[in-house]
């Protein structure tokens, strides 16, 4: 499993490399380490390391390599802190600490959380789990039975955990935990089940809950109180998490949490999505559902909610709100703002006011039919009646489709380049005859869902996208949907990887291409960079084919069957041939 | 049915069961919920249980279950993963499996209480009373009591009870009954009729048709035995095991209160 490191120490040349990170989200001090998912508080995934450039980037060959023991979807993002890298798998959601000043990065300890097996059958989608957070000496780490737990860096020893939610009743996680000022916040999935989202704030010391916040219901259940200042008037008004539904439907609203946070330090707000309304169908929750398929901004130390905005009102298409938030300050026509820019499942990439929920521009990055654009006066996404799913009708060309013009995998921003890179799929679906389902004993008609490539043929594309200029700069189309992250440095390098597993390189001004490297199976995680004891930089990439769009190969679906995994096997059905299941963690540094 | 009945029952099958053991090393593998009930649970109490017994005597096999909940993605996680071979209650036409002939028929149904309960969609109470309806809990989708209360305009009156939990949503449905707090509910029969026998006050159970504006969306739904796409051989021989048994399992029905729709 472990190849030798075949080092050279250039120590000193990294030292001259270092390019410090813009002050909004600095925190904690950049130096060569990936301590969270996103690498920082703003959600960058910009690595300040340099030594990888355009014009070395093709001299990359792998350092050593791990296979972490697990077959499902590995989304995660390696987390390297100090001379440890930790590793978290999918299901059993194993944590591995390994020990990168020893050659070959020899395992130091292995954690196993010994989760429920009761919970992957609760797991909609696949039983993926999105990293880990290091802080204070300590790992901290999600479940997918809903545990939160911390563990001692360096011995591997538990210190705590503290159980926040019911898989009987539908309620897991799969986040990646945010560590804040001694916080650890964490959000649950499930949705579609009838769970009630929220987000908790645990006390990183004892791992008691500091506060929870719902995103439905009564104002003092949703933490909303005489601080909280939406920008739009369809956001003000008493109680909206319920006067939005019909009576006591949003005691199973949905609105979950299972997307990345961002945390704002000069307004010490954390900034998160949240996820659609459930699992009532559209036609028995007439209203906007507040707060689902939305974002909120809440004060770190109270969880009071300062303001939100919703990306879909009454989502009619399962879009959610969960995508992540990048924060930038941007020097946009009218002057400068603080921003965050978030590309929405709904197809639009918003440039939003951070400070108050303002958005300011809203544009397609994906052919969109299911509404014709924001209304920037009062912040009102224009649905096109037309393609709203309907009992017993048929409506092709869903654009984009349930999916979203882009899931939960996260963007990266270059300070440098001023642009945010997208890793997106371009997949439409068409609803039509229905089919008989059946659960738990209930047997129902669903929505024969079946996706499909969107305009151009092409299922996936990473987009550089400027944000001031407001279109994309460059784009590469790839055969499958992107489902990996991106990763920017400050070599001007942009990686992603593929579901056809190649981990790939490119210009981060040019999108040319620039290296590739075949895995094992495809990649769906987050890659990441960091300085190593040696001196050198590394690129770490997990493979690990699986997901929604990966549950073909990962789950063994037939792809006879187009409805499976929702419609997705329809438009992957040929991803079998490209690629197989796999578990391993690819390490790449200069020679 | 007393529960006395039952219990002669399921001693009668037990026998039948050992005696195919003694007789055989051949093991029919069925997929179970382990705690869904009046379908089946850990314990053999449910009616699928008693089916599952019966079709394991007739093909002299020994009976072994793989315990999972039958929840999303059910099939893929059991007949899938080679965990079992048969399911004894699907749809019939469910595609992910391939179907024997069906051998009972059941309907959505009204379970209510009180002298003048709600039969119809046409009743214009049913916008203005308390209503129960199961929520599937898959994206978007809802049971055709559902999409039919949606229809008639039956919105805020309505409480969902979800098909996740601690207890079959059908018991939670039948004890707000009982407790007054829903004046009827929509409810999938065999869940219905188990349940509602259960209950401590007299209830009625009346077969839901759908509503004329949706003439389309099935209320009544064929079951029938699933086992894995391509395995013909044991669905035929469990064709075959469907007919020869027809009438002890519908003894088993009976003595369980599923409302049959394809009996006068």
């Amino acid at each position: 499993m472990h190849t030798r490191i075949h080092c050279a120490g250039v120590m000193a040349v990294v030292a001259c490399l270092y390019v410090p990170m813009p002050s909004h989200g600095a925190a904690p001090e950049d130096d060569g380490q990936w301590p969270m998912a996103a690498h920082d508080y703003a959600n960058t995934r910009f690595s300040p390391l340099a030594q990888v450039t355009p014009s070395n980037v093709k001299s990359l060959r792998l350092a050593f390599s791990f296979s972490t023991g697990a077959l499902r979807g590995q989304e995660a993002a390696p987390v390297v802190v100090g001379d440890t890298m930790y590793v978290v798998t999918p299901y059993p959601d194993y944590l591995y600490a390994l020990d990168l000043s020893k050659p070959g990065a020899n395992l130091k300890w292995k954690f196993d959380p010994k989760v429920a097996p009761g919970s992957q059958g609760v797991a909609c989608c696949d039983v993926v789990n999105r990293g880990v957070a290091v802080s204070g000496g300590r790992v901290f780490m999600a479940t997918l039975d809903a545990q939160v737990i911390a563990i001692d860096a360096a011995t591997g020893a538990e210190a705590w955990r503290t159980k926040l939610g019911d898989i009987t009743l539908g309620e897991t996680i799969t986040m990646a935990p945010l560590v804040v000022k001694g916080k650890v916040l964490v959000g649950n999935s499930g949705g579609e089940m009838g769970v009630r989202g929220w987000i908790t704030a645990l006390d990183a010391a004892s791992g008691k809950v500091a506060w929870r916040a719902y995103n439905t219901g009564p104002d003092k259940d949703v933490l909303i109180g005489p601080r909280f200042k939406p920008h739009y008037d369809s956001d003000r008004g008493t109680d909206l998490g319920v006067k939005t539904w019909p009576p006591d439907a949003w005691k199973l609203g949905g609105g979950t949490v299972w997307g990345f946070v961002s945390y704002d330090p000069e307004q010490d707000v954390i900034i998160y999505g949240t996820g659609n309304p459930g699992p009532w169908n559209p036609e028995q929750r007439p209203g906007d559902n507040k707060w689902t398929s939305g974002i909120f901004a809440r004060d770190l130390s109270t969880g009071e909610a300062r303001w939100f905005y919703q990306w879909s009102p009454h989502d009619r298409h399962d879009y959610d709100g969960v995508n992540e938030n990048v924060l930038a300050d941007l020097d946009l026509p009218g002057g400068s703002r603080k921003v965050l820019m978030h590309p929405d499942r709904n197809g639009y990439l918003y440039v939003v006011d951070r400070t108050t929920g303002e958005v300011i521009s809203a544009d397609p990055y994906v052919a969109i039919t299911t509404s014709s654009g924001v209304d920037l006066a009062n912040g009102a996404l224009k649905y096109n009646p037309d393609k709203e799913p309907r009992g017993g009708k048929v409506i092709h060309d869903i654009c984009p489709g349930s999916a979203g013009g882009k899931d939960w995998q996260p963007s990266a921003w270059s300070p440098r380049t001023k642009l945010l890179y997208v890793p997106h799929q371009n997949i439409c679906q068409d609803a039509s005859t229905y089919e008989v389902s059946y659960i738990s004993g209930t047997p129902y008609v669903g929505a024969d869902l079946k996706m499909k490539a969107g305009p151009g043929g092409f299922r996936g594309e990473l987009a550089a996208w400027d944000p001031v200029a407001r279109r994309k700069a460059w784009s590469v189309k790839e055969k499958f949907p992107v489902w990996s992250g991106a990763l920017a440095t400050a070599g001007d390098v942009v990686f992603y990887g593929t579901m056809d597993g190649w981990i790939k390189a490119v210009d981060a001004r040019t999108g040319d291409p620039l290296w590739q490297f075949q895995a094992d199976s495809g990649v769906i995680s987050q890659p990441v960079s960091y300085r190593g004891p040696d001196g050198k930089q590394y690129i770490a990439v997990l493979s690990g084919i699986g997901g929604w769009a990966g549950a073909v190969v990962s789950g063994g679906l037939d792809i006879r069957d187009g409805n499976g995994a929702n419609g997705f096997v329809n438009v992957m059905r040929d991803l079998p041939q490209y690629t197989k299941k796999g578990g391993t963690l690819y390490v790449f540094s200069l020679p | 049915m007393s529960s006395a009945c039952l219990r002669s029952l399921a001693a009668f099958v037990a026998c039948v069961a050992v005696g195919a053991h003694a007789a055989s090393a051949r093991e029919l593998r069925v997929c179970a919920d382990p705690d869904d009930l009046p379908y089946s649970n850990a314990a053999g109490a449910g009616f699928e249980n008693r089916i599952a017994e019966l079709v394991a005597a007739d093909l002299h096999a020994q009976l072994r279950y793989a315990w999972a909940p039958l929840q999303r993605a059910f099939v893929r996680k059991t007949v899938g993963e080679g965990l079992c071979d048969v399911f004894i209650g699907v749809p019939a036409g469910f595609e992910r499996v391939l179907t024997t002939r069906p051998y009972y028929r059941s309907s959505y149904v009204f379970v209510s209480r009180g002298a003048e309960p709600v039969t119809s969609f046409d009743d214009p109470r049913l916008a203005r009373v308390q209503v129960g309806v199961q929520l599937i809990g898959n994206d978007l989708a809802a049971t055709p009591p559902g999409h039919a209360l949606a229809a008639r305009g039956a919105i805020d009156n309505v409480e969902g009870f979800t098909l996740m939990g601690e207890r079959p949503a059908a018991a939670r449905m039948v004890d707000a009954l009982v407790q007054g707090r829903i004046e009827t509910a929509l409810v999938w029969g065999p869940q219905a009729g188990y349940f509602a026998a259960r209950a401590p006050v007299p209830l009625h159970i009346d077969i839901a048709h759908a509503p004329a504006e949706l003439a389309d969306l099935p209320f009544e739904f064929s079951i029938s035995m699933g086992v894995a796409r391509g395995n013909r051989a044991l669905r035929d021989e469990l064709d075959g095991v469907l007919a020869r048994r027809a009438a002890e399992i519908d003894a088993i029905l009976a003595a369980y209160h599923v409302p049959r729709t394809d009996r006068p």
